[in-house]
């Protein structure tokens, strides 16, 4: 069975189809902080067009990331799922990031507003997070390596000591496993939420304002 | 023949329609408008928020209705624009996705080209030249309309500041009525006098721009004169801001009529749907001998039925498809039904 992964939740538009033993057969990763919208399903088709074997299971990070982008993600997911008849499962984004490291690492990726979204790892599993914070206010005690597009966004932010790691935007080799258990085990349909982590913003409007000088 | 599936999501409504053969068989919709009315208009957040969550269960909806599965679809319309750029993307993606997942043909269409075709599916085909005013929260047009997918549009005006659908927001708050402003200016004015105050009827002085509308010095005389006269009856400020409305958008679409020389005007749109503007239409239309074609209320407003209407006159008119590589256009005037 192939597995469909999707992540729109950074710059990088993925799409990849990845077996159940965790092999790639087709990944599609182009870097367009705004062009999710006209990239992503021209890749899946990519992807599908080279692929031999079903599709049986489709699984989206859903972030945290900006909205637009993450929002075409999870709808694509969503919709091909349903026209397939085939379930769909939700990841978070920031465990697709290879933040494997000797003792705790972090996970930082851009959240824009001068914000990053982070999440802490322990032996390779998240221990806290994701949250969104300023960088200069990611808890980083005891942490002895970072991942993720963060780091170059605001070097200035991380001591020199933290071990910078490689990987920058969600993996779809990752992605694919972190849902493994579940497609496996033909499990339900799950409905992919995105992590916003902020409200909207909104004002309530005051009282009108006076037309006519007095 | 081909189903079609019309998907809609350019402001606050999730609408999924199905149309075949120029026949609706089933649409669905579901609504932010309530998320929204605390801040007095549509939040672009909360709007795409919204059609993200909707958007499968709304597909689901409205298969059941039309009594289809999804291997009944042929073909895939969505509108790529205009409206608010966050919950286009939500539509378009949606769109690419169920095109290529079931491998069919996908079409970005034009949302007030939807709006006019959502009266074919009442109504049957448009005649050879018809003059259409679209009127909407985000739109105050008059078009010259021949065969609707095969012909250039001509955009004869629009509204030089709000839409006619805003006004009735902004003014429904100046006189403390609740949001959406539409409908609750519509029923505040059946018990009001529409002759209590002699509102501007905005540039329809000699000189001015003939077929141009303008709505907001409206709204300032309607700011004006409630905080001139506090104990005023809203019913009768609504009835004649109403009145005014109406009066404008009526003069100048059958003006519109007499210079195209067309004798069928298409009233659509969001507020196509207010009583008083329907009934002084048709007034005027009858005096003028002027077919007035305006659809049902809920095809009025945004749904999407409207799009598979569109979509299903590009498929049978063997219009070329506009492929998965397209982006959604946020601003775009009416000429081509087809955008991408
Ligand atoms: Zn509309």
């Amino acid at each position: 069975m192939l597995v469909l992964a999707i992540d729109t939740s950074s710059p990088a538009v993925t799409a990849a189809l990845v077996t159940t033993d965790g092999e790639v057969v087709a990944a599609r990763s182009r870097l367009a902080p705004r062009g999710h919208g006209e990239l992503l399903a021209p890749s899946i088709a990519d992807c599908l067009a080279g692929a031999a074997g079903e599709v049986g299971a489709v699984v989206a990070g859903i972030g945290p990331g900006p909205y637009t982008g993450l929002r075409v993600g999870l709808v694509t997911a969503a919709a091909f799922a349903h026209a397939r008849g085939i379930p769909a499962y939700g990841v978070c984004s920031l465990d697709a990031i290879d933040s494997r490291a000797e003792g705790a690492s972090v996970v930082v990726t851009d959240a824009r507003r001068r914000e990053v979204y982070w999440a802490r790892y322990q032996d390779g599993a998240r221990v806290d997070g994701p949250h969104v914070a300023h960088p200069h206010e990611v808890p980083l005690d005891g942490v002895s390596a970072i991942a993720g597009a963060g780091i170059d966004l605001y070097p200035d932010a991380w001591p020199a000591e933290l071990t910078r790691l490689p990987s920058r935007h969600p993996d779809p080799a990752r992605l694919a496993a972190l849902a493994w258990d579940r497609a496996r085990a033909g499990a339900e349909s799950e409905p992919l939420a995105p992590l916003y982590l902020r409200r909207p913003d909104a004002v309530v409007p005051g009282a009108p304002k006076p037309v006519s000088q007095r | 023949m081909t189903v079609v599936m019309g998907i809609e999501t350019s402001c606050d409504e999730t609408g999924v329609g199905f149309v075949e053969d120029g026949v609706l068989l089933g649409d669905a919709l579901a609504s932010s408008m309530d998320e929204h009315a605390r801040f007095g208009g549509v939040v672009p957040e909360i709007a795409a928020r919204a059609h993200l969550q909707a958007m499968v269960p709304t597909v689901r909806a409205a298969l059941d209705k039309a009594g289809l599965g999804l291997d009944d679809v042929g073909a895939v319309a969505v509108t790529a624009g205009p409206g608010l750029a966050t919950a286009l993307h939500v539509g378009v993606a949606a769109a690419k996705s169920y095109a290529l997942a079931l491998g069919v043909p996908l079409y970005g269409v034009h949302h007030l080209a939807g709006h006019a075709a959502a009266d074919t599916l009442e109504h049957g085909s448009l005649p050879d030249r018809s003059v259409a005013l679209i009127v909407s929260g985000g739109h105050t047009s008059l078009l010259f309309v021949r065969d609707l997918v095969r012909t250039p549009i001509v955009h004869l005006s629009d509204t030089f500041d709000d839409a006619a659908g805003e006004a009735f927001d902004k003014v429904a708050r100046l006189i403390g009525l609740p949001y959406p402003g539409g409908p609750s200016i519509d029923r505040a004015a059946r018990e009001g006098n529409a002759g209590a105050v002699a509102f501007p009827r905005p540039l329809t002085a000699p000189g001015d721009p003939e077929l141009g509308f303008s709505f907001s010095g409206l709204k300032t005389a309607v700011a004006r004169y409630v905080e001139k006269h506090p104990d005023t009856d809203v019913n009768d400020v609504a009835a004649s801001f109403q009145e005014a409305v109406a009066d404008v958008l009526t003069t100048k679409a059958l003006r519109a009529c007499r210079r195209e020389e067309v004798d069928t005007l298409v009233v659509v749109g969001g507020v196509a749907a207010n009583s008083r503007i329907r009934a002084l239409a048709q007034e005027r239309c009858d005096t003028a001998g002027v077919e007035l074609r305006i659809p049902p209320m809920r095809l009025c407003t945004d749904n999407g039925a409207m799009i598979a209407a569109i979509g299903d006159l590009l498929v049978r008119d063997g219009a070329k498809p506009s492929g998965l590589e397209f982006s959604a256009v946020p601003t775009i005037e009416l000429q081509q039904a087809q955008l991408c």
